[in-house]
Formats: structure tokens, sequence, C-alpha cells
């Protein structure tokens, strides 16, 4: 199953791969025992000429037991699974780490609006840039994305880097990657927005370090400026 | 061999519980709509927790339309235990009575919220024009509704069977409790509305 | 021959019920069997639709931009000669959700089996409040009759998705739907209404009017589940119907409850919907594992496995399911440290589930198993819930969600825990209690033939359903050849159109079974099933008032297969003689 996800280019995506294969093999094994329980009584216990059924109601302890240490068994498994899980969520959504790169990317029917401080890094002046469905950044560098939407809620999803955000109006929700891996990644969106919802989508271009630095240099900064407004939304959070 | 007593395992104790059937029906019933004005009421105070300028808004309402229609609901619960008791009391004319009474202070409910609303909007104030307005009308408006359902189950009440008899002491007991849940929701609503 | 002797008191009710006509019989009836039928009736009517829709999803989503097979009738607006535009599109997942949910297993295994079944498994010869339960019935066709107007509305049905979310629902402007939406608010509110009235008279009925001798720890586990299933909606519906007038007012009034602009919050009612909805699902999977529990028993002929743990497991899943809201909205702005509590919540609500997994295998070890057509349906669902509640463990991992949330893994893993408990589930007992209902046997051949059909496209759909979402498809788009990265899963998904459409055809066996049997079946027997509990001592179908006399309960429902008896069932209401006065 794990063979039908996605390239994984991004840093925190090994973590979710790797428990998405740790609940898969737990999960699995589980599943094929308690299913292949279920056949084999089926077979044995079928009814037969000259056989009755057992009278067992299960109430007593002894028999409750065969109950009761698989469940405290799954219990166990969940724990693990959670405590797992604790680790891997710290780490993507627990805290931004310091961002080498920031964007803007607003939301709306139906496109990424994407926006960057430019050069002097600073929002609301003259070196602001803004382009559609595109977003460019530097391989292996923390980008930060900063989400809003315009309208309805969206969702940001990127599945070559396993990271998805709800888009919502009236917040400034942050969000985080390191890309591993250059290339072109398509960016769609994952929350039902009306009726060009599907086919909404952007395009991630991963550059080499290089790469990157020429793009900059070159076709950002030929754009004109954009009007960064400061308040895109009317609620920051 | 099985004796047949320990086949078949008697039970003397009673299996119904002692509520009257209908009461337990109007008890599930009241626990919903506790389920629905809690909802909103909750929304309405987390709401007001992260905003600002709510209590400048609530300052437009008036004190007037509430005390009075505080003082209209509780009277209206007090006759409607009168009801009751009068049923109980087989007195079909004081029966009579405390429901035409009970009915009445509930429409008087009413027309006070419709002038209320009136002058409400004759100010500008209507539920779009903020997030706490909007709180305001939907639930006062939810309320007044059931206030209007209530008054309507009254007036059947009274309408249909107006003699004192064990149906209707039932009834009347059932109406009762709907009744007094409506007064109850008021007593949230009153503070929370007018007097933060 | 049998040491059982039967000793019932012969008294005979009087009642002027077949002096009423037609109207008052059939359709302004207080019986609770005729309104479990209609209520059958209705849900079975929009199951119809309901699959029909996803039919035409599935086409689009297989063979996106070419006409619909068969559906080329449709008029302009809705499509365009069998084509289908976005809106419609979006209209008909909408639309197939909340039908499901609310217009389908609601009714059929919630109301239809539950009005049936609860007075005579008490023992009662109707529920606590008949005319209550008229009126509920009545309240739902007119729910039905809203959403069924909502389509021929300008602009459309609701385009939101099943959960509505603002500020996409909270504006016209945002979907082109008008009063499509306001009207599919007003129907679920009405829907709402309907079984907050059900709920009330299940309860009642199960606290007051049991039969003398049932205690509560001797009713069939399928009541417990009803119970408690009322309990759960009767509890969470009441901050959605909140949210509901708030979002009704958003539309038509222009509040901004959900809408920053105007100091409100979309995640409002996110917090509400999920509130309600996460005991929702348990409220129409509890019918159906009790019926699977009933089924098990009956045909293994044994008692069920840990009696009473079953019902405090139920209960303790039904108050953990208060508490893991929030798992739908992992990634959706809530704050971060709120994910993990959740997925803890969520992920121990496994546990009880678990226990009774366990607890149906261990009610067939050692049995005598016949697999007849609902026990092979009980089988289907047991085996097909266990899937369900696997795929639940990826889910509810908050971190995972990151990437699985809105994909079509989600929907895998809510059709396998929700078509195996309700549909199969609800094919089981259908397929048991027809003779009950009806008073007619289901050919059992064309229900096998049924079963094996369902149980291999349902599987064959929807297990290579849980790879597109793993391989990121989105959610409720139109068409997966617009993205570059879901193109190499368009084989897979022409693949469960395939066999979404052999799984529809499936059922042809059991309409043309349900309408052959009606006219032309084999008449049924009071218990062709041998089984225990109360509704089998009623006649094939009962009269109205059920039972001659008010049956006596002097045991629990699973006494089967008791050491040294000669049969191996044992009614709940059969006195036992000594077997010396038995043999005189």
């Amino acid at each position: 199953m794990l063979s039908w996800l996605p390239e994984n280019v991004s840093t925190y995506g090994t973590d979710i791969d790797s428990l998405f294969a740790l609940i898969y093999y737990i999960t699995g094994v589980t599943f094929l025992l308690v299913e292949g329980l279920l056949l084999l009584f089926l077979i044995l216990y079928r009814r037969r000429q000259g056989r009755r059924a057992a009278y067992i109601a299960g109430d007593r302890v002894g028999e409750l037991t065969w109950i009761l240490v698989p469940c405290a068994l799954v219990l166990v498994l969940d724990v693990w699974i959670d405590v797992r899980g604790t680790e891997t969520w710290e780490k993507v959504k627990g805290h931004i780490p310091p961002a080498e790169v920031q964007v803007r990317v607003v939301g709306k029917q139906f496109n990424w609006d994407v926006f960057y401080p430019g050069p002097d890094g600073q929002w609301g002046t003259v070196d602001d840039r803004r382009l559609e469905n595109e977003l460019h950044v530097p391989v292996g560098q923390v980008v930060e994305v900063v989400l809003e939407s315009q309208d309805v809620i969206h969702s940001f999803f990127l599945p070559h880097l396993r990271l998805k955000q709800d888009v919502v109006p009236g917040r400034k929700i942050p969000a985080w990657f390191v890309a591993t891996k250059p290339g072109r990644y398509e960016i769609p969106c994952a929350e039902l927005c009306g009726f060009g919802h599907s086919g909404m989508k952007g395009w991630l271009t991963v550059h080499t370090p290089e790469g990157y630095r020429d793009w900059v240099q070159q076709q950002l900064t030929a754009l004109p400026p954009a009007q960064v407004s400061a308040a895109l939304s009317t609620t920051p959070h | 061999m099985e004796q047949a007593s320990t086949l078949n395992r008697h039970i003397a104790t009673p299996l119904s519980t002692s509520v009257p059937t209908g009461k337990l029906g109007v008890w599930w019933f009241l626990a919903s709509e506790v389920t629905v004005f809690g909802g909103l009421i909750a929304c309405y105070i987390l709401t007001r927790l992260g905003s600002t300028g709510w209590k400048e808004a609530a300052a437009h309402l008036s004190l007037v339309f509430p005390l009075l229609n505080t003082l209209v609901l509780l009277t209206s619960s007090m006759t409607m235990v009168m009801a009751h008791a009068a049923v109980e009391a087989k007195d079909s004319h004081r029966l009579r009575t405390f429901l035409m009474v009970t009915v009445l202070l509930g429409v008087g409910f009413l027309l006070l919220k419709a002038m209320e609303y009136s002058r409400e909007m004759a100010q500008g104030f209507f539920p779009h024009t903020g997030l706490f307005w909007a709180f305001y009308y939907g639930m006062t408006g939810l309320h007044a509704l059931h206030v209007l359902g209530g008054v309507i189950v009254n007036l059947i009440l009274l309408l249909t069977v107006p003699t004192a008899t064990e149906t209707q002491q039932r009834r009347v007991e059932f109406a009762g409790l709907y009744w007094h849940f409506v007064d109850i929701v008021w007593i949230f609503l009153f503070p929370l509305l007018y007097l933060t | 021959m049998s040491d059982m002797v039967v000793a019932k008191v012969a008294d005979v009710t009087p009642h002027v019920y077949e002096e009423l006509g037609f109207w008052r019989k059939y359709v302004f009836s207080t019986d609770h069997k005729v309104i479990a039928k209609q209520y059958l009736a209705l849900g079975l009517l929009w199951a119809i639709a309901g699959g029909l829709m996803a039919y035409m999803m599935r086409w689009q989503l297989a063979w996106p931009e070419t006409p619909v097979l068969l559906f080329r009738w449709i008029p302009e607006p809705f499509m365009y000669d069998g084509y289908m535009g976005p809106e419609f599109y979006n209209a008909l997942v909408t639309l197939h959700g909340t039908i499901m949910v609310f217009f389908v297993a609601m009714p059929v295994l919630l109301a239809a089996f539950g009005n049936f079944l609860i007075p005579l498994m008490v023992g009662a010869r109707d529920m606590a409040f008949p005319r209550l339960n008229m009126l509920s019935v009545w309240v739902f066709a007119l729910a039905s009759l809203v959403l069924f107007v909502s389509f021929f509305v300008p602009g459309g049905a609701a385009a939101a998705g099943w959960t509505g979310y603002p500020p996409l629902s909270a504006r016209a402007e945002y979907t082109g739907v008008e009063w499509g939406l306001n009207l599919w608010l007003i129907a679920l509110a009405l829907e709402f209404a309907s079984f907050l009235m059900g709920g009330i008279n299940f309860l009642t009925t199960v606290i007051n009017l049991r039969a003398p001798g049932l205690s509560m720890f001797r009713l069939p586990l399928f009541v417990w589940m009803q119970i408690v299933a009322a309990v759960l909606f009767m509890l969470s519906v009441g901050p959605l119907i909140a949210g509901a007038v708030m979002l009704l007012m958003d539309r038509l009034l222009g509040t901004t409850f959900y809408l920053p602009a105007g100091g409100g919050d979309p995640l409002l009612w996110q917090h509400l919907f999920w509130f309600f909805g996460h005991p929702e699902v348990y409220v129409i999977l509890l019918p159906g594992l009790g019926i699977v529990l009933e089924i098990i028993a009956v045909f293994s002929r044994k008692p069920i496995f840990a009696y009473r743990s079953i019902i405090y497991a139920t209960i303790v899943a039904g108050i953990l399911s208060f508490i893991v809201w929030a798992h739908h909205q992992f990634i959706s702005g809530i704050d971060p440290r709120l994910a993990m509590p959740f997925s803890i919540t969520t992920i121990l609500i496994s546990v009880p589930f678990a226990f009774v997994v366990f607890a149906m295998i261990a009610t067939l070890w050692k049995g005598a198993i016949q697999f007849t057509t609902p026990m092979l349906f009980a089988l289907g669902t047991l085996a097909n819930f266990i899937l369900g509640g696997v795929t639940g463990i990826f889910n509810g991992s908050a971190p995972l969600d990151i990437y699985i949330h809105d994909t079509y893994f989600v929907v895998a893993h809510f059709h396998y825990t929700l078509f195996s408990v309700t549909v199969l589930g609800g094919f089981a007992g259908l397929y048991y209690w027809f003779p009950k209902m009806f008073g007619r046997m289901l050919h059992d051949t064309l229900g096998k033939v049924h079963f094996w059909l369902t149980i291999i496209f349902f599987n064959s759909a929807f297990i290579p359903m849980h790879l597109v979402g793993v391989g990121g498809m989105m959610r409720r788009i139109a068409n997966p050849l617009q993205y570059e990265f879901l193109q190499p899963l368009q084989p897979l998904n022409v693949w469960i159109t395939v066999s979404v459409i052999m799984l529809l055809i499936a059922q042809i066996p059991f309409v043309v079974n349900c309408v052959w049997s009606l006219v032309a079946g084999v008449r049924a027997e009071q218990n062709p099933w041998r089984a225990n509990t109360l509704e089998w001592s009623a006649p094939s179908p009962p009269p109205h008032g059920n039972f001659a006399a008010v049956p006596v309960v002097y045991r629990g429902p699973y006494e089967y297969s008791l050491p040294g008896s000669a049969q191996d069932w044992l009614p709940q209401d059969y006195e036992v003689l000594t077997q010396a006065a038995a043999r005189s």
C-alpha cells in the first residue's frame, strides 16, 4: 500500500511516512490475525450432525480474560502509535523553525496567490512581488508559508512534501517545509471551495541554490511590484 | 435434570420506573432542548469572550422590556402551577381560569418582545448589524418561538379538555414542565444578554 | 420429545382496529409496525436515489467529461445531454452524503428496525406514545419532501458538502446555490425533530413498558444498542441545531456568525457540526451492530459471549464519542496543541469496539454455525467492519492525518465502517426479520446470490480506494486527470467505478426477491429461525396489539444449547414445567 505514496521530497515527510509504515504493519498484522481467527472459527464450528454448540456465556472472569487480554494488547499498540505520533506532530506542527525563505500564500476561488517580500525581506515595501499559482523555493532551506484566505476555506496541499494545512479566512496560519530534491510539484486545493475546486492547483518549483538565486534575480524582480496589503484578513490570529 | 425453578428465574421487583411514562417522555424532550439552548448559549459566551465592543452594543438594549418580560414569565409559571393545583383539586373552573391567564401572559410576553424588537430595529439595530445583535436576535428569537409553542399547547389544553379529568391532570403537568423550562431558559438569557 | 412446555395464560384483548379504514390503517397509522414499514419504504427509496448519485459521481471520476451512461434524459440545467458541470458534481457529492446518513441509515437502521422490534422485543403492545410516533414519521416525510424540492429550485441543490462548511455555505454567492441550501438546512432540522421524537419514544418504551420479568439485563442487545444510540443522538444534536439556526440566519438575515468580516469564525460551525457528527456516526453504527449480535447468537446456537460487558463497552464508547470530535479538524486551523489530546481519545475509542468485535468472534467459538442468508450478511458485516476499524487508526493519528485528511483514504475508511454496518447489517436484519414483518420467507438461494455479489463488489470497489487515497487523491474533485500526480491512479479509479456499477446491479436480486416474496413467497411460521427473543412469540406478522397476552419473561435472551435439554433454544417467555409434570 505504501508504494502508492507520491515521491517524498521533504525532511519531515520521512517521519510521516515511517509513522505510516508503523501503523500499517501493526494494523496489518492485527487485521490478518483477527480475520484469520474469524475464518478459522467459521470453518471449525460449522454445524455438524450430532455436535451441539457449547453453552459458554462469557460472564466468568476466566472466560472474559480471553477478550480482555487482546483488548489490553490493542491498548498497548494504540499507546505506542500515539507516542510516536506525538513526537512526529511536535516536529511538524509544534513549532516553526527559523525560516530562511518567507512567503505568504492567499487562497481564493480558485487559485493560489503567492507573495514574496523581495530581497529586503520586509512586507509592504516596493520590492514585494505576487505570483499566481507559482511558488519557487530553494532546496534544503526552511521555507515558511503564512497561509490566508480571501473568501472561503481552502486547503494548501503539497502531497510530495506531506504538508497539508487548511486555509481559513480571518486567520493567518503558518506552515513550513524543507524540500530535499529539486523538481516541480503540484499544489492542489484539498477543501471543497466551490465549483472551481476541482482543478484549483498551483505549482511548487524547487530550485538548486544557484537556480533559486538566478530565478529571484531574473524573474522575480522583473515582475511588477505587488500591493501586499497589511491586512488581507480582518482578524489576525 | 434441571429443576424448572432454575430455568424460570422470576423477578419480583417492579420493572418500569415509578416515573409515569408521559413524564419520562417530557424529561427526555427537555434534555434535548437543554442541549440546543446550551449549545447556543455556549457559543455566545465563547464568542463574546473573544470579541470586543459587545458591552457597548448591549448598552443599547432597553432594561424595561426584559424586566417586564421576566415578571410576566415568572407570573405565568406561577399561574401554570396553580392550574395544575386546580386540576388536582378537580376544580374545572379554576383550571380554565389559570390556563387562560397563563396563555394571556404568554401572549403578553410575545407582544412585549415584538415591541422591543421594533424599537431596536427603528434605531437601526438588525441581526446583521453586528455579531452581538446576531446572537441577541438569534437567542431571544429561538426562545420566543418556544414561548409561542408553549402558548399554543396551553391553548389547545384549554380548548379541547377544559374539565379537570385525570388525563387533563397529566397533560397540564407535562405542559407545565415545558413551560417552566421555557421560563428557566429566559432566566439564563436575561442576565447573559441584558445585564453584562 | 421436548421436556419444555409452553404455559401461557389465555387472555384475548378486544380491539376495534379491524374497523378502521384504509387511510387510518396504512397511511395515518399509529401502529409501530406500520410506521416502521413507512420509514423502511422512504429509506429504501432514498437509498436508490443515493446509490444512483454515487454511480453518476463515479462515472465522472472514471471517465471525466463524458456523458454519463443512461442519464442523458436528465434535463438542463442539471446536466447537458449527459454531461455534468462542476456545480452539479458538487451537489451530487453533498446530497449523496446527506441522503445516505440522514435519509437512509437513520430511517432504516434506527427508525424502521427500532420501531418494528422494540415494542415486540420488550413485550409491549406498541410504543409508549403511538401518536407521537405517527407524527415523527410524517415529519420525516415532510423533511424528505423538502429535500426533494431542493433539487428543483433555481441554483440547484446544496453543494457545500454534507458537512456544509462556511463561509462557502454561509453566502449564496460562494456556491451559486440559494434556496437549495436553505431548504437543505430546513430538511435537516425537520429530520432532527423527527428523530428526537422517535428517540423519546424508544427510550420511554424501553424504560417503562417492559413485560413482567424483563429486567434491563435480560433485554436483547439490539434493544440496548438502540437506546444507547437514542441517548447519543438526543444529547449531541442540540448544538448542531443551534449551529444550523445560526447558519440559516447568516444566509437569510445577513448575520456573520461564521464570517470573519463581521467578527465571526468559520471554525465555530466545524466544532458544532462535529460535536454532533462524531456521536452521530455511532448512532447509525450501533443498531447495525445490535442486529449482527442477534443474528450471530441465533445462528451459532450459542449465548452472546460477555453480554453485560458488551453493554458496558458500548456505553463507554458512547461516552468517549463526545470527546473525539476534533479529529475531523486536526489541520483545520485549531490550536495545534489540541491535536494530540484528540488523537489520544480517538485511538482509545478503538478499545471498546475491539471488545465488541472480539466478543462476537468468541460467540462463534464452539458454536454450531448455520450459514443462512442473514448469518452470511452478519458475518460479512463483521469481517468488513474489522477493516474499517483498523483504518480508523490511521485517520486518528494526527500527524498521519496531515497527509490523508480530505483524501480518498478517509472515504474508504468511512465506507468500510458505515456501509458494512448499515448496509450489510441492514440486509442481515431484513433477511432475518422479513418473515416476522411480512409473514413470508425471502427466497434463500436468491439471498445468497445477493450476498456474494454484494460482498465481492463492495470490497472490489473500496479496497482500491485506500490506494487512491494513499496516492493523494483529494475528496470532492470532479476530474482527477486535471492533476499530473493523480494520473497514475486513474486505472484504479476506473476499476472502482466498474465495481460500483456491478455493486448497484447486484442489488437487483434483492429487489426481485422482496417483490416476489411479498406476493408469492413461502408463508412464514411463527418462529422459523428457532430464536429466543420475544418478537418470535408473536405471529408472523403480528396483529395490531402484537401478543394475544402480554408475555411473562423468565430468562435472558440468549439461552441457546442449554446442557441437558432436548432442544437447543429456550424462548424468554416459555415457562419450564418440571419434567414430571410435562410427561403427565
